[in-house]
């Protein structure tokens, strides 16, 4: 056990899937010589050569396309985007291509690759660099999704996802790269697919995924001060995704919050909602909530992206109003 | 990884034989419908556009390609089994795809049919992967990627004919000019009509052929191959007529029975028929027995497809995902846990 950044995790994840496979290759804009957009795959190109580590050309559909055919015949590639909001340009090969060749070719041709990207707020980037998309990849029959919150898990859903028959959406935050946590690489935090409780209570069930954990983790803290005893529980993978976690707590519990920092309508907050309003029915308290980001294209103003989705201090007031039904005042 | 060129007089009677069992496959799909066994009637017929067996002997086992939603011509010359096709064609278990594919996404792993694609240039970039896989793993095998005059008009056949000949990928791109991307006439979709000329402006080698003409298919397809084997890409055009319409319900309002006329008489089966009695290397009755027996072949895919037996509506949640992985959950299943289990009693 030591300590990594979420960066490195991945980092070493990477070098690690390389080292023990030939086949694993990674291919993208600025992944080799320039050392990734983020600095993920700093030093790689050197260790293994631009034969596996790929410079491309700005053109997205075609960078994942030739991973999915790469992938076809006996590679294993990591494909990246820069930033999730350029999967707009390709999503016609990870939708119509990626994901239903398995199944339109009746099981003989899988797809095994990595679609790396990263989104989220917290840069300032504005409404093309600061999305949260995950919603478009759910709604994708064939895709694995998953949206790692640790380092830990940063580093071993990685290694993970480079074993799966099937593609996977690997979806970074890049707000989370300089974060610093426990890192083993010999011990999982938890199962593939399994959502993890991360912190346990008995008022109230806050679901979450990604940066949007550390939000809940913090709020759950100011809660206890109060008096609420919040469980915290990551959902990790998207899919695959065991639902039994979240319906054991929330039918011990009886209120439930889902948290997301995609703008809410159609988002996997309001998924994991219906799901949970449509299995919890009789031991609900309250309605499941959804607490995510405005129905707004993200805002550069830092003042603006910051009000625009759900904080620490949000989701404590929302948590606390959800339990005492006494209305913040905000709200009031 | 070579193949085997053989004598000219055999070559183009084999070739004259594929030609002669694709246009009756595709003559019995056009039966399929008419009695209502197809999975729907996006059914696009390669009738006209034969000559593209020329580039297809070209290939060698273990080179792999993709084709577009017009491929049953491509992939009966790639090897297929046209009773598994048709009944595949026909939604059947025993397809190629089970029945989840059908006449669009055709497949066969073994053949290294890398998949039928009914996204306009969908496919072109899979073939650059596995030319990357070559590349990478060995084994002097090319890649080639067969579409429409329509995919001219994508932007992703661009980027992977740059990106093929960036990283020197051993590729072919093919493009099946039948002059018609749906209605729209390709004088109508392109502002340049010199497609080769696009291609060598990224570098390709490239090469129009007469698709009237097998021979010269197969001609130009030689060097292309060879070079492509070399890590030099290349672009053939295949300059032929699509006889009939776009699919099996478009009566071709938007061209006149004259130019389908003309265009019908550019036809590489009966041109390949007349160079074979011409040059005495056939008898009539040699090639009407090859005919014959075409019919049969076909005739038996067809009745095969109609007899076989549809699949079994559990398969339906089978294949989205690998075996021995989580399976998307029937919707009985569901509303089960919710509305049975789901309450407190």
């Amino acid at each position: 056990m030591s300590e990594a950044t979420y960066r490195e995790a991945i980092r070493q994840a990477l070098i690690d899937a390389m080292q023990a496979d030939p086949a694993v290759v990674l291919i993208g804009e600025e992944v080799g010589l320039y050392g990734g957009a983020y600095g993920v795959t700093r030093g790689l190109i050197e260790m293994f050569g631009a034969e596996r580590v790929i410079d491309a050309p700005i053109s997205e559909p075609a960078i994942v396309g030739t991973a999915i055919g790469a992938a076809m015949t006996g590679l294993r590639p990591v494909a990246e985007l820069m930033y999730v909001d350029f999967a707009g340009m390709a999503m016609d090969q990870i939708a119509n291509q990626a994901a239903k060749s398995r199944y339109m070719f009746g099981g003989q041709i899988g797809v095994p690759m990595v679609l790396r990207m990263q989104g989220g707020t917290g840069r300032s980037a504005a409404a093309q660099h600061s999305q949260s998309l995950e919603a478009w990849m759910l709604h994708t029959p064939g895709l694995r999704l998953v949206m790692p919150a640790t380092v830990n898990d940063a580093y071993h859903l990685l290694r993970y996802a480079l074993t799966e028959p099937d593609p996977v959406i690997f979806i970074e935050h890049k707000g989370l790269y300089t974060l610093k946590g426990a890192f083993d690489p010999a011990r999982p935090d938890g199962d593939w697919g399994l959502p993890l409780v991360r912190r346990a209570g008995r008022d109230l069930t806050i679901i979450a995924y990604s940066r949007m954990l550390h939000e809940a983790l913090a709020a759950a803290e100011t809660l206890a001060d109060g008096g609420i005893e919040a469980e915290v529980i990551d959902l990790r993978c998207l899919n695959p995704m065991d639902e039994g976690p979240l319906v054991g707590s929330l039918r011990r519990t009886g209120r439930a919050m889902v948290v997301t920092e995609a703008v809410t309508t159609g988002s996997v907050a309001s998924e994991i909602a219906a799901r949970l309003s449509e299995l919890c029915f009789d031991w609900l308290e309250e309605p499941v909530l959804r607490l995510g980001g405005e129905d707004i294209p993200i805002p550069v103003s830092p003042a603006l992206e910051r009000g625009s989705i759900p904080s620490a201090a949000l989701i404590h007031d929302v948590g606390r109003w959800l339990v005492t039904r006494e209305a913040p005042e905000w709200a009031a | 990884m070579t193949a085997i060129t053989p004598p000219a007089n055999t070559a183009l009677l084999a070739r004259y034989r594929m030609m002669r069992r694709i246009r009756s496959f595709e003559e019995r799909v056009g039966e399929l419908f008419l009695k209502g066994q197809s999975a729907g009637s996006m059914l696009h017929l390669s009738i006209g556009e034969e000559a593209v067996v020329g580039l297809a002997d070209a290939m060698a086992l273990g080179d792999s390609f993709t084709t577009h939603h017009r491929g049953h011509g491509v992939f009966l010359a790639r090897g297929a089994d046209p009773k598994r096709m048709m009944a595949e064609i026909a939604g059947k278990e025993e397809g190629y795809c089970r029945g989840k594919g059908g006449s669009m996404h055709i497949a066969d792993r073994a053949l290294g049919h890398l998949g039928a694609n009914a996204i306009v240039g969908g496919g072109i970039p899979h073939v650059v992967g596995a030319g990357l896989s070559s590349r990478n793993r060995g084994g002097g095998a090319i890649a080639v990627a067969f579409f429409g005059d329509g995919a001219m008009s994508q932007g992703i056949l661009y980027e992977t004919m740059n990106m093929a000949v960036l990283w020197r990928l051993p590729v072919i791109f093919c493009c099946i000019n039948n002059q018609y991307g749906m209605g729209t006439r390709v004088d109508r979709s392109a502002g340049h009509r010199d497609f080769p000329a696009r291609a060598r402006a990224f570098g390709l080698n490239a090469a129009r052929a007469d698709g009237a003409d097998v021979e010269a298919v197969a001609e130009a397809a030689q060097g292309l191959v060879t070079d492509a084997r070399g890590g030099a890409p290349g672009f053939l055009e295949i300059d032929a007529y699509r006889f009939y319409g776009h699919a099996r319900m478009d009566k071709s309002p938007y061209r006149t029975p004259e130019e389908e006329a003309e265009g019908r008489s550019r036809d590489p089966l009966a041109n390949a028929r007349a160079r074979l009695l011409a040059g005495g290397l056939a008898e009539v009755e040699e090639l009407d027995r090859i005919d014959a027996a075409a019919g049969v072949e076909m005739d038996a895919a067809l009745a095969h497809a109609i007899a076989a037996p549809a699949p079994g509506l559990p398969t339906m949640f089978e294949d989205v995902f690998a075996p021995g992985t989580p399976a998307p959950r029937p919707q009985a299943e569901r509303l089960a846990a919710i509305l049975s289990e789901g309450r407190r009693a």
